[in-house]
């Protein structure tokens, strides 16, 4: 596979203006009886990484079709690229660049035919779709590819063929709905490095996923939702610090010797009974795991490490991500 | 609800540039079966029919061929706006796809419409050169038929796709063709004068978009139009019109809810 230049044409546009790249305020979706989102407050910078972060059903998704500007809030106001998505859908549209959570790739044509006909969408002229197709192709490491059938790409391939799509029309704001979900570990860091270049651009990315990895990785600041608002806020490491202790101690219970209840409760922070294990949140691991074994808790396994922003999700949504 | 022509122009291209790689698949049903129907039946059967005289003046294959060519522009534009917009819609998700650039549903409905009436203009063109061997049109008026034929087919389709974009599953598609389409195929004036229905079938007949379509085709194509012209254009006007604003709505409601 080629890698390209290192000084490769500006693939996205820096945003223009100065005010956030997306605002919301008292957003409120509401699907019948169902309240998708119920009620959300924040912003995104520009050239920001930003990420909401929740498990399935927590507004992720309906709150990205809104910033996407192809749904609407039930209640409170939205802006996009300063500009009203009601009122001015189709041109804040042609500045954003969207990876949705399916591929949505026309699967008959070639992989050249899907960047051209969707560059066409944005009125961009022929040969200039054509040209700059090329050059993205090139970006996601698809050019040797170009002329292959979508339906015979790799789900990996797929998935970056739909990033390079969402690029064509420079961007200034670039949506990733779920951006590595379904993928293996060698196509995600492939795309996670692509990602880190646009950032490196200077271009502004909103993306969802429940991933802790790659909100760790990938996110100047994220929001962590639940049930249709959002229960926190911040920066990877500032919310580890402001939510969890220093380190966790999970411990693996033999089945139904629970302790005596409160004695872990005694001996830790914060308490997270998960299905498997116990996570105890305290600020020295190594002082926590000698006092369990010191009151006599009898346990199969017992690991101590540093808290991650796993804990801390866990922590605020009370529930593991496989509900 | 605004519609951006040069948007539309897009979709239209979209749907152009996904056509190359599938019209091979296109071939039987747009042009080659009705051919076919017009040689058995308008040939082949008519030579006995002629044999008992002319059907309201004209040959028999002079009377099958204009029904053909509507009918026939019923078929494809009732295709076209069922499963191609399942796909979009659900089975691909192109349409969400679509939709997440500045194109709008308007704008998408629109382009697929246009897209309609060029396959329909295209389907109507080759069936019409490949009638002049047998005489069927006679006078300059049979130029008209091939408008009218397109027309017919939008004011099927477009319904159509609004029914169409409302459904969760193809299931219905299937009970469409055969209890709409195909009933209107054979009882709506392709293959006999509405006439010889029985007088209480006449109305049901009469209110289908395939009777007015044929009239209108026949009308033209034996260089006769019947004095309803404006009558059987209004109303393949409004189904038109009507079915494509219907189209916008059960998009929306689908796509940006």
């Amino acid at each position: 596979m080629s890698t390209p230049p290192a000084e490769h044409p500006l693939i996205a546009a820096r945003p223009t203006g100065t005010g956030p790249a997306v605002e919301a305020v008292g957003v409120v979706k509401r699907f019948g009886d169902f309240t998708a989102v119920a009620g959300i407050d924040f912003a995104v910078a520009p050239g920001e990484t930003f990420g909401f972060l929740g498990p399935n059903g927590a507004g992720k998704s309906s709150t990205m079709r809104m910033v996407g500007c192809v749904s609407h809030p039930t209640e409170g106001t939205m802006r996009v690229l300063g500009r009203d998505p009601r009122r001015d859908g189709p041109e804040i549209r042609g500045r954003l660049g969207v990876v949705p959570q399916q591929d949505t790739l026309d699967g008959e044509l070639t992989v050249m035919d899907n960047m051209y006909v969707y560059g066409r969408f944005f009125r961009l002229p022929r040969a200039e779709v054509r040209a700059r197709s090329a050059e993205l192709l090139e970006f996601v490491q698809l050019a040797d590819r170009a002329t292959a059938k979508v339906d015979e790409l790799s789900g990996g391939m797929k998935r970056r063929l739909t990033i390079a799509r969402a690029l064509i029309n420079r961007p200034e704001l670039v949506l990733l709905d779920e951006p590595t979900t379904g993928l293996d570990p060698q196509a995600r860091h492939l795309l996670w490095e692509r990602l880190y270049r646009l950032r490196a651009d200077g271009v502004t990315l909103v993306l969802t996923t429940h991933y802790m990895d790659e909100a760790e990785q990938l996110c100047d600041r994220l929001v962590i939702m639940d049930r249709g608002r959002i229960v926190a806020e911040g920066g990877p490491a500032e919310l580890i610090r402001r939510h969890a202790a220093r380190d966790v101690v999970e411990l693996r219970l033999p089945a139904g010797a629970e302790p005596p209840s409160g004695v872990l409760e005694e001996l830790a922070d914060h308490v997270e009974r998960l299905p498997d294990r116990v996570l105890l949140s305290t600020d020295d691991g190594d002082q926590t795991l000698a006092a369990v074994i010191g009151r006599g808790v009898a346990h199969e396994r017992a690991v101590v490490r540093r808290a991650t922003l796993e804990d801390v999700f866990l922590r605020l949504t009370g529930r593991t991500l496989v509900d | 609800m605004r519609v951006a022509a040069g948007r539309s122009a897009a979709v239209v291209e979209g749907l152009w540039v996904s056509y190359r790689h599938t019209w091979r698949a296109t071939l039987v049903s747009s042009f080659l079966s009705p051919l076919l129907f017009l040689l058995a039946i308008g040939v082949g059967l008519g030579a006995r029919i002629d044999s008992g005289g002319p059907v309201e003046g004209l040959t028999y294959a002079a009377f099958v061929a204009p029904g053909l060519l509507a009918a026939t522009c019923m078929q494809v534009a009732t295709f076209e706006a069922t499963y191609p917009v399942m796909a979009g819609i659900k089975w691909f998700g192109t349409y969400r796809s679509i939709l997440a650039t500045p194109v709008g549903v308007p704008d998408l409905v629109a382009g697929r419409v246009a897209w309609i009436a060029l396959r329909l203009t295209a389907v109507a063109a080759v069936f019409m050169v490949v009638t002049i061997p047998f005489g069927v049109s006679s006078g300059p008026l049979a130029v008209l038929a091939l408008p009218a034929a397109v027309l017919t087919g939008l004011a099927v389709a477009a319904p159509i796709e609004a029914w169409a974009a409302s459904r969760d599953d193809e299931q219905g598609f299937v009970g469409l063709f055969r209890f709409v389409i195909l009933p209107m195929f054979l009882f709506a004036g392709t293959f006999f004068p509405v006439s010889q229905l029985p007088d209480w079938l006449q109305p049901v007949a009469w209110i289908t978009p395939l009777w007015h379509g044929t009239e209108l085709t026949r009308g033209f194509m034996t260089g006769a139009p019947d004095p309803l012209v404006p009558l059987h254009l209004a109303v393949l006007l409004v189904l038109a019109v009507a079915g494509t604003l219907a189209a916008t709505v059960t998009y929306r409601r689908r796509l940006e809810p």
